[in-house]
């Protein structure tokens, strides 16, 4: 077996645990190695399968090529590499070995060929992308790392929960087409929404993503939101609910971003927008709009990537994300300002720019299949984009008010990894035969004609004299010190409250299972008090152990029970 | 932190910002003129309307905001809502 048919993961776990001993630039260079390496090992490789481990009768796909999973696998490259040199200067084993774990996992979760390797790099990408998060170390990021995990691994268990069905339904583990027909299907739907940020599951990518380190918001950002938009596209291609979940994904963030503070969290909203477009495409369903959502998220990757660096650079230069804070770092930071410039001009989608190529494709799609209402929200969301992302991220960072803060550019490093992304997101705009060619069906579409490139000018620019207009007519909202209410609400405020009032309520009751569930409701408010280090690693080993189990169940299911 | 509070800047000019906004709402008017001189193919009935995307452009943007207005009147709340020691605390500057 030649080293290119190993699964590429292999390459990057081995380079994570490379990375704990070494030091200075050597570990920099095994980090940057392992997405290089690997990435010229996959230069020669054709669809197939190339890797199986049998385990007792069941066989685990862990190399499965295809056109579709092989452009997941290529982002996921450039995407690591950004990352990576982005974070050279990391000096936190944690923060660079989880980094490269997470990588691993995205590559192996879209390289699976069954669902139960799936569930396992699906779980994985969990856990290890956690301690990017709770390697911030404020009791902030520590409780909302915990909120992010069991939402995670919620969305893991009931990927196996439907695995499961799906092997008592058919006999198979494949995972190909998967529809909405049973069980199953749904189970296996709603796991793969929670981790694409469906409308009222999207929560935890607003509350996780700015919480995270400068660094590790820039790997969140580009993995875990697109092996599910990789999962959705493989498993429920032409499903017409994704159509109005999708639309609704577009829409209903824009408001947030436009209120919203803390500059990250206005990406992380934005993100969801984004992830909306890809995956109303995908319930459109055909060539284009399928082709169109996964040069999306491509793009998506890059840009998005770029948006998150600049925040981190601007965080980890000033100490400072929210908007309030911020202003006129142009001054001193007019490296950084330009280079997100670029990722703004990007996700609004400016002719020229890598967004413009692929969200073009799927708007042209939706019109295709006369989806006339669909198509206005999405025109809608398309000026909101421009509006929150594209005008509000760099407006207040870099200019409006002068906040008075002087501070210089990011290290050599982190300028080096922007301008890498933001090369790509004017390679993709200007060429886009160079992501066209990469497609998984043969594209047979030009986004440069004078109708598109027309048009498009026309929303963006008067999407910005609206912008101006309000700013000078003083209707902008300010940027406050505050934050705005959102799904968590109900898992943050509501459910804790109810717990609560059954403790008090139940406070006098014998019966066993009063007690019972007093005490659960006791150990559910006590989660939400812990603080880091001897709290947390508990956390993660009862929530690995519970998962194990489960595991381990489905194994023995699948042994015995046969279809 | 370097101090140079004394410096002008790109932007510290006002007349430079208004030339800046001048030449923004120079190419807003090349826009409209598109319409009328280039012919854009419409595959929705409403793009047939002249002006079409320049308006709905400017009234989506106008009425997101006055929306959002309005919702954060709903759902803001003070930073420390979700419990004591929530609150932002800056990072120290790398």
């Amino acid at each position: 077996m030649s080293p290119a048919e190993l699964p590429p993961w292999l390459w990057f776990y081995a380079a994570a645990v490379l990375v704990i001993p070494a030091r200075g630039p050597v570990r920099g260079l095994i980090a940057l190695s392992a997405p290089v390496l690997s990435a010229l090992l996959l230069t020669g490789v054709e669809p197939g399968i190339y890797f199986n481990l049998h385990i007792l009768d069941y066989e685990l796909i862990l190399f499965r090529a295809d056109r579709l999973s092989l452009l997941f696998v290529y982002l996921f490259h450039v995407a690591a590499f950004i990352a990576i040199l982005y974070s050279l200067r990391v000096r936190d084993t944690l923060q660079q070995t989880a980094g490269l774990l997470y990588a691993g996992s995205a590559i192996g979760a879209v390289l699976a060929g069954d669902l139960l390797t799936l569930f396992l790099f699906w779980e994985l990408l969990a856990i290890t992308s956690v301690f990017l998060i709770w390697a911030r170390r404020t009791p902030r990021a520590i409780a909302s790392g915990q909120r992010y995990l069991i939402i995670q691994l919620l969305s893991g268990l009931l990927l196996l929960a439907g695995a499961l069905f799906q092997w008592h339904d058919t006999g198979s583990l494949a995972f190909d087409y998967v529809g909405l027909d049973g069980a199953a299907g749904w189970l296996i739907f709603l796991a793969f929404g929670i981790k694409c940020g469906f409308p009222l599951m999207h929560n935890w990518i607003t509350d996780a993503y700015p919480e995270a380190t400068a660094t590790g918001a820039v790997f969140l950002a580009a993995f875990t939101t697109k092996v599910a938009i990789y999962a959705l596209a493989r498993g429920f291609p032409g499903e017409t609910p994704l159509v109005y979940i999708g639309a609704l994904m577009t829409c209903f963030p824009i408001f947030y971003a436009v209120i919203e503070n803390d500059l990250r969290r206005v990406l992380a909203y934005s993100m969801i927008n984004q992830l909306g477009f890809m995956v109303c495409a995908i319930g459109v369903g055909t060539t284009l709009a399928l082709n169109g959502a996964v040069a999306h998220a491509f793009t998506d990757v890059i840009f998005k990537g770029l948006l998150f660096m600049s925040m981190g650079a601007v965080l980890q230069m000033t100490g400072r994300i929210n908007g309030s804070e911020l202003g006129g770092l142009y001054k001193t930071m007019p490296k950084t300002a330009t280079l997100c410039i670029v990722g703004a001009a990007s996700i609004s989608a400016f002719p020229l720019f890598s967004g413009f190529v692929s969200k073009s494709m799927i708007m042209s799609a939706v019109l295709q299949e006369n989806y006339q209402l669909i198509w206005l929200v999405l025109l809608f969301a398309s000026a909101g984009v421009f509006h929150h992302a594209g005008i509000k991220i760099p407006y207040f960072a870099f200019f409006a008010r002068d906040s008075g803060i002087r501070t210089g550019e990011p290290p050599v490093n982190m300028l080096a990894a922007m301008a890498v992304a933001a090369l790509g997101c004017i390679s993709i705009g200007l060429y886009p035969a160079l992501l066209y060619d990469l497609l998984p069906w043969p594209p047979d579409y030009t986004p440069y004609d004078v109708s598109h490139v027309l048009a498009q000018l026309q929303l963006l620019f008067f999407s910005a004299l609206a912008f101006v207009w309000l700013n000078l007519q003083g209707l902008y909202p300010p940027e406050l010190r505050a934050i705005n209410l959102d799904a968590d609400w109900i898992y943050r405020r509501l459910g804790p409250g109810l717990a609560r009032a059954i403790v008090r309520i139940s406070g006098n009751c014998t019966d066993a299972i009063a007690i019972r569930i007093r005490h659960l409701c006791g150990r559910w408010l006590a989660l939400g008090q812990r603080r880091f280090d001897s709290d947390t690693l508990k956390t993660l080993r009862t929530t690995s152990t519970m998962l194990i189990c489960v595991a381990l169940l489905l194994v023995v299911f699948v042994v015995f029970s046969g279809p | 932190m370097r101090a140079d509070h004394n410096n002008k800047h790109l932007f510290d000019d006002p007349q430079r910002v208004r030339r800046l906004l001048r030449f923004f709402y120079g190419i807003c008017t090349l826009l409209l003129a598109g319409d009328i001189v280039l012919h854009r193919h419409a595959v929705h009935p409403l793009e047939a309307i002249p002006m079409f995307y320049p308006v709905f452009g400017f009234v989506a943007c106008v009425t997101l905001v006055l929306v959002a207005r309005r919702l954060r009147t709903l759902l803001k709340r003070p930073e420390n809502y979700y419990g004591a020691g929530d609150e932002d605390a800056a990072d120290e500057p790398g």
